[in-house]
């Protein structure tokens, strides 16, 4: 399955620390490896504190990694230096959505200027009219009324926002979009219509997608592929049916037990997984293909069980 | 529960709705984030007030070579000390007329001023109208407000900023002079200014200069270190926007209620300190006029004349009850949690 | 059963720059002694504002226009704040949705604890700590007695809620209002968090006012569920009602649009389209109506009333008029109404 797909990203042994050598050193990311092809949804799912997000931005280079590759179109762009012509291009090639709809745009700007952005930083419109006409579109691709360009971010509701902050990552054409809990600040009945468009817009852009989020009940529907992360370390990865149906690590298990689901019958006869971190992490673990295409962070004699 | 109400059957037709963009409509009318300010800032009455005060204060001073009836520094020892007179117009207090061994007299009479010559709050003991040093004064105190702004906009916003961006060792170095600019004192820094400059308005403006926007740099900084942080400043980041650019589209517009109340701060910190300097003799020199040497002079015939200090002191007092209270007020105005 | 608290037509409304916000439109409510309620809502929809209200614990801007809050043989409205001082906290206490936020980082979780105990009641210093490391430990504080004397950040955020519940059921309080308690919280310690509520009702005694705008856990939590939405309930009855026979195009849309783990992927997801109404200039008719696909011309001139469907449900929706035309609800909704049958076939009832 694996041969035919082209891999978009390769994030290989990352590691991403902070305050490296003090007292507070953390280490938010700690070797991780993982391959995402093009035109998958990629999901990665934590709990806070999984360095689940610092991922996501050491990938898309808010952050210098500590060490580890980072292959966009089996280019290393884990080295290249703020302000270089590479840099430029890559800004255009992989974009970003947020978490917070309220923080993630510019209280003081209007949302044709918002949107624009990326096209004013790159000069990809060559004058006002096609600046106008490209906001336009862009609002329109993802359901809003282009007469609301001149309006102020706090004027709109929370989904309407987040498809304002999609606006404006689309603007400069990304092939690849990390989208960073983009619904987990949403209500129910917008998380839906913004999981739609993000899908629809995939498939008309043909765009690979990297989501990121705290609970599996979403990603699981999004996405192709699942990496689960615990305490800056992909413990599991595999198809998304496989970690629903046959998940390996207790801590993926304890993550979907813990699901809430919304039928009380269910819920009444809920089984909770308690994960225990000492008992089931030491340090001759590492990720290792236990099945064909599923991966478990595991030490070697553990690896042989399956 | 309740009966069922009649109602015509015809009423009870799907209308089919379809996901359209009616359903997208915005309910409240467009204001920009300004117009929103502006209009809790009016509503504010005291802010409004201290607003149209500091306005007709400005304009006052800066028409003051026309506004103002006399030369400031012309002196006429002929006419020293006399009260305060408006035209002919018998107003107590303002008529000319003042208290000379139990009697009252009047004070124009008795220098043989001339009957349309007439000093609206009195002179000084060189004879020099009060009114127009009073206008020259408060244009002075105007004048070392704007500059001490300048200074907190040119140096306190950028230092702020970029100690606040960098973060790291720029941030740790920068903070180092900061601690070190704001352990001396200005009045040090003043008279060790004097040792170089003669006293004057250069050599407050730069006293000034090199302690003031200390303030402005750490507020702005501790701004900076919230705002960059944000996710709008991030996606700015991730859309290849330089560092630059973030800090004049992103980070400014965003601080912009920090750097107006804090300058609202600064103004009466500057004047009351050139002021201060003045009064304790190491201001502005005579024969120019300054709030500051206006208080000192009257001070000295406060006893006899006291009209001679309770104008500058009404005046410096209003500028800077007004700039406070307006200064309180822009906070709550650009604080949209305030709304009530 | 005996109802505790019943609220009865509540009106609030807010003043702000743009005029008045109707944030509540006439919302009536019981809570049964011993039971869980579940108010379930999108933001904006009221049901923060409709629990703060039994509190008095609204925005300054905030205005009662009507209503009555009956707590026992009382009205809460007509309390003066000294007398809604005796209640908080003691009768009635809250738990907020935030952790990091509802302690106070200078003090010691135990005098924290402690502190309801003093005001409330007239123990000593030393029996108030006793109990407070009672409670700790009742909610599953690890050694409480040395912990105690820790500070806020010291513990985890699902520590921080269970020390925050704590505070809360110290006096062992009739009605405990959980705003939404685990929104701020990983799945996991959210799910020991809803087991921890479930296991004090049974040890303490308490009712339970549960908000949320999440109906998964409101599946594992609730007795009974009121669904809200611009201001007003439109549903409301047993958790089974709601889950297994919604009637409120609304109830359809918000269980339909959650994935639940068999949702095939090739589907697509349903949403409600649109976005909720803005309550400066609520809608003449039904709130919901510009978003319903089921909507008729009567929604957008009247709003529905409620219409009983049995004597524990409620639902305020014209489809439910006599007159109305069959609408068939979405697809889950109609795998949810199937195994309601077969429930009810199954039991004994």
């Amino acid at each position: 399955m694996a041969d035919e797909k082209t891999p978009i990203v390769q994030v290989k042994h990352l590691k991403q620390y902070f305050n490296i050598g003090k007292a507070n050193e953390v280490k938010a990311v700690d070797d991780i490896s993982f391959d995402i092809y093009k035109g998958e949804t990629f999901g990665l799912v934590g709990e806070s504190g999984s360095g689940k997000s610092t991922t996501g931005r050491s990938i898309i280079r808010l952050y210098n990694p500590t060490s580890g590759q980072i292959l966009f179109e089996g280019d290393d762009i884990s080295k290249i230096k703020n302000r270089s012509p590479r840099m430029k291009q890559f800004r255009q090639q992989m974009q970003m959505i947020f978490q917070d709809p309220y923080a993630s745009l510019n209280p003081r700007m209007k949302v044709k200027d918002i949107i624009a952005e990326g096209l004013d930083i790159n000069n990809l419109s060559k004058n006002d009219d096609e600046r106008t006409q490209r906001v336009e579109e862009l609002l329109n691709m993802v359901h809003l009324n282009p007469e609301h360009m001149s309006r102020y971010p706090y004027e709109f509701s929370g989904g309407q926002r987040q498809r304002i902050g999609i606006a404006r990552a689309l603007a400069v054409d990304p092939q690849f979009i990390i989208a960073d809990e983009p619904i987990s600040a949403l209500d129910v009945s917008i998380q839906a219509q913004v999981v739609n468009l993000l899908q629809d817009i995939q498939k008309q852009r043909n765009l690979t997608y990297m989501f990121i989020a705290h609970d599996l009940s979403m990603v699981k529907y999004i996405s192709d592929r699942i990496a689960v992360m615990y305490s800056g370390k992909i413990v599991e990865l595999a198809s998304a049916d496989e970690i629903y149906n046959n998940p390996l690590h207790p801590y993926t298990q304890s993550l979907l037990s813990a699901i809430p689901v919304p039928d009380p019958e269910v819920e009444k006869t809920r089984e909770r997984i308690d994960f225990d971190h000492k008992k089931h992490f030491s340090d001759d673990q590492r990720l290792q293909e236990v099945q064909p295409g599923h991966f478990l962070y595991c030490s070697d004699e553990q690896a042989k069980k399956y | 529960m309740e009966q069922v109400p009649k109602i015509p059957k015809e009423k009870f037709k799907l209308l089919h709705k379809k996901d359209n963009q009616a359903q997208e409509s915005l309910g409240t009318p467009s204001l920009t984030y300004l117009q929103d300010v502006r209009r809790r800032l009016f509503s504010n009455k005291v802010a409004t007030v201290c607003l149209i005060l500091l306005g007709i204060m400005v304009l006052i001073s800066v028409f003051a070579p026309v506004v103002a009836p006399h030369n400031p520094n012309t002196q006429r020892v002929e006419y020293s000390n006399l009260p305060p007179k408006i035209g002919n117009l018998d107003i107590p207090g303002f008529n000319g007329m003042q208290n000379m061994d139990g009697k009252s007299v009047d004070a124009y009479k008795a220098v043989n001023a001339p009957k349309d010559t007439y000093y609206i709050l009195g002179t000084d003991y060189l004879g020099r109208d009060l009114l127009s040093r009073i206008i020259y004064g408060t244009r002075l105190s105007l004048i070392v407000a704007v500059l001490a702004t300048l200074v907190d906009l040119i140096i306190g916003l950028p230092y702020g900023i970029v100690s606040g961006w960098k973060g790291g060792k720029v941030d740790t170095f920068l903070q180092r002079i900061i601690e070190i600019v704001s352990s001396v004192p200005n009045l040090v820094v003043v008279i060790l200014m004097m040792i170089i400059l003669k006293p004057g308005l250069v050599s407050i403006v730069i006293a000034i200069a090199l302690t003031d926007w200390v303030t402005m740099a750490r507020l702005i900084r501790a701004q900076t270190f919230q705002l960059k942080e944000q996710e709008y400043i991030l996606a700015a980041r991730t859309l290849g926007e330089s560092s630059t650019k973030i800090a004049t589209k992103h980070l400014i517009p965003n601080l912009s209620s920090t750097i107006i109340i804090q300058t609202m701060f600064t103004i009466p910190n500057a004047i009351f300190f050139e002021a201060f300097l003045s009064f304790i003799g190491i201001g502005i020199p005579a024969p120019n006029a300054s709030l500051g040497t206006l208080l000192s002079d009257g001070q000295k015939a406060f006893r006899f004349l006291p009209y001679q200090m309770w104008a500058p002191a009404l005046i410096l007092s209003i500028i800077m009850i007004a700039t406070n209270l307006l200064g309180d007020g822009l906070r709550d105005a650009f604080d949209p949690q305030s709304s009530d | 059963m005996e109802k505790i608290l019943d609220v009865k037509n509540l009106n609030v409304d807010f003043s702000t720059y743009n005029g008045t916000v109707h944030a509540i439109r006439g919302v009536d409510f019981h809570l049964n002694s011993g039971e869980t309620l579940a108010i379930v809502g999108e933001s904006g929809s009221g049901k923060s504002v409709t629990v703060r209200t039994v509190l008095q614990l609204m925005a300054k801007n905030a205005k009662i226009t009507q209503g009555e809050i009956r707590y026992h043989d009382e009205d809460l409205l007509k309390k003066s704040e000294k007398q809604m001082d005796d209640i908080r906290g003691n009768k009635i206490s809250m738990i907020f949705q935030d952790p990091m936020t509802s302690l106070d980082p200078t003090m010691t979780i135990g005098k924290q604890v402690a502190e309801p105990l003093l005001i409330h009641n007239k123990v000593s210093k030393a029996d108030a700590l006793k109990r407070a490391e009672e409670v700790l430990r009742l909610v599953g504080i690890p050694n409480p007695k040395a912990r105690m004397k820790d500070y806020p950040h010291q513990f985890s955020g699902g520590q921080r809620q269970r020390i925050v519940i704590a505070i809360a059921i110290v006096n062992y309080p009739e009605i405990l209002i959980a705003d939404e308690p685990t929104t701020a919280l990983d799945v996991t310690v959210q799910a020991q968090i809803i087991d921890l509520l479930k296991e004090l009702q049974q040890k303490i005694g308490t009712s339970i006012i549960f908000i949320t705008h999440d109906l998964g856990v409101v599946a594992g939590i609730a007795d009974r569920v009121a669904v809200m939405y611009a201001g007003k309930l439109v549903e409301y009855g047993n958790v089974d009602e709601i889950f297994y026979d919604p009637q409120h195009p609304y109830t359809w849309g918000l269980l339909d649009s959650m994935p639940t783990l068999d949702t095939d992927d090739q589907n697509r997801l349903n949403s409600i389209p649109g976005t909720p109404p803005n309550l400066l200039n609520p809608p003449k008719g039904d709130a919901f109506a510009p978003r319903n696909a089921y909507a008729m011309e009567i929604d957008e001139e009247e709003q529905p009333p409620f219409f009983k469907v049995s004597k524990t449900h409620y639902a305020a929706t014209w489809l439910l008029h006599p007159d109305a035309p069959k609408v068939e609800p979405p697809k889950s909704i109609q795998q949810r109404f199937e195994k309601y049958q077969q429930m009810l076939g199954g039991s004994v009832k």
